[in-house]
């Protein structure tokens, strides 16, 4: 039953697709992820209703504004590499250790860590996470640490702790 | 600003971005540096598009221009993090002024390895969520 658990979200979604509430597109809503559910349900580990919690809401809605400052931050970062005439990047694989503990958390991790300033997840094996990094500073993980990934590990322990 | 200005200044800022991710795709050094440039400013720039599609049109088709917004958001680092993982797994070779590379190591562990590891990704297919 566990691969069920995101049915309402995928509902959800739906309704906001067809944005109508005609019992015909409801129905063909309902049998859509019935199937989405059975085929990729047990990928899916988010019940809708613990993240209802208003920590979590709180949370959610304090790391959006966040994350979106440095997402426009990326991008006139890379924007400055790529049109300035000498491209002046230092490019490099570091390895750094998260201390999240679920899954899930680790995920929105990585991938927030792809879309802000000149970084790019390459692997998430157990709790190291492996990166591109177009502007290596530092020497040390703990270094790396710092700069990459510490200002989203602390948002992101508030909401999935 | 009428609602058409702002739709249109949204986009205009969108297909700066994505210009922008274009010319670093062809001013990069390789692969990795060109993913960078490919995920953020293509995801960004794209959204400002769809925001301004949303705030053109509003109403229903704001609602679907909303929820594309939250699946490029969601699928684009998923994409540039399988690509970026599979180029260097089959030996895509980095930029030659690369500084450190720590992933090296791990993935000649991982091919050298006397029974071959079994892949987190295989292992996660066979596993049901607990």
């Amino acid at each position: 039953m566990k691969r069920f658990a995101a049915f309402p979200l995928f509902l959800l979604v739906w309704m906001g697709l067809t944005w109508s509430l005609h019992w015909q597109d409801l129905l063909a809503g309902v049998l859509v992820s019935l199937v989405v559910c059975l085929l990729v349900g047990r990928f899916v580990a988010l019940s809708v209703l613990p993240m209802l919690s208003p920590r979590r809401i709180f949370w959610t809605l304090v790391y959006l504004p966040f994350f979106f400052y440095h997402c426009v931050r990326a991008n006139l970062d890379v924007a400055y590499r790529v049109l300035h005439p000498d491209t002046p990047i230092r490019p490099g694989f570091i390895r750094v250790e998260t201390t999240l503990p679920s899954r899930a958390a680790r995920v929105i991790l990585a991938s927030s860590i792809t879309l802000t300033p000149g970084t790019l997840a390459v692997d998430l094996v157990d709790s190291s996470l492996y990166i591109h990094w177009i502007n290596v500073r530092g020497k040390t993980h703990a270094d790396y640490h710092r700069a990459v990934v510490a200002p989203f590990e602390r948002i992101l322990k508030e909401i999935f702790r | 600003m009428s609602s058409e200005a702002w739709a249109e200044t949204l986009i205009l800022i969108g297909v700066l971005f994505d210009l922008l991710g274009t010319i670093g795709l062809v001013r990069l050094p390789d692969v990795y540096n060109r993913l960078q440039a490919g995920t953020k400013c293509v995801t960004l720039g794209t959204c400002f598009i769809l925001a301004g599609a949303a705030v053109w049109a509003g109403g229903a088709l704001a609602m679907k221009a909303v929820i594309c917004m939250a699946f490029v958001l969601l699928t684009s680092p998923v994409g540039a993090h399988a690509l970026a993982r599979s180029a260097y797994r089959s030996g895509v070779a980095a930029w030659e002024g690369t500084v450190v590379d720590d992933y090296r190591g791990h993935v000649e562990r991982l091919m050298h390895a006397p029974t071959p590891m079994k892949d987190e990704a295989t292992a996660l297919a066979q596993t049901e969520i607990a």
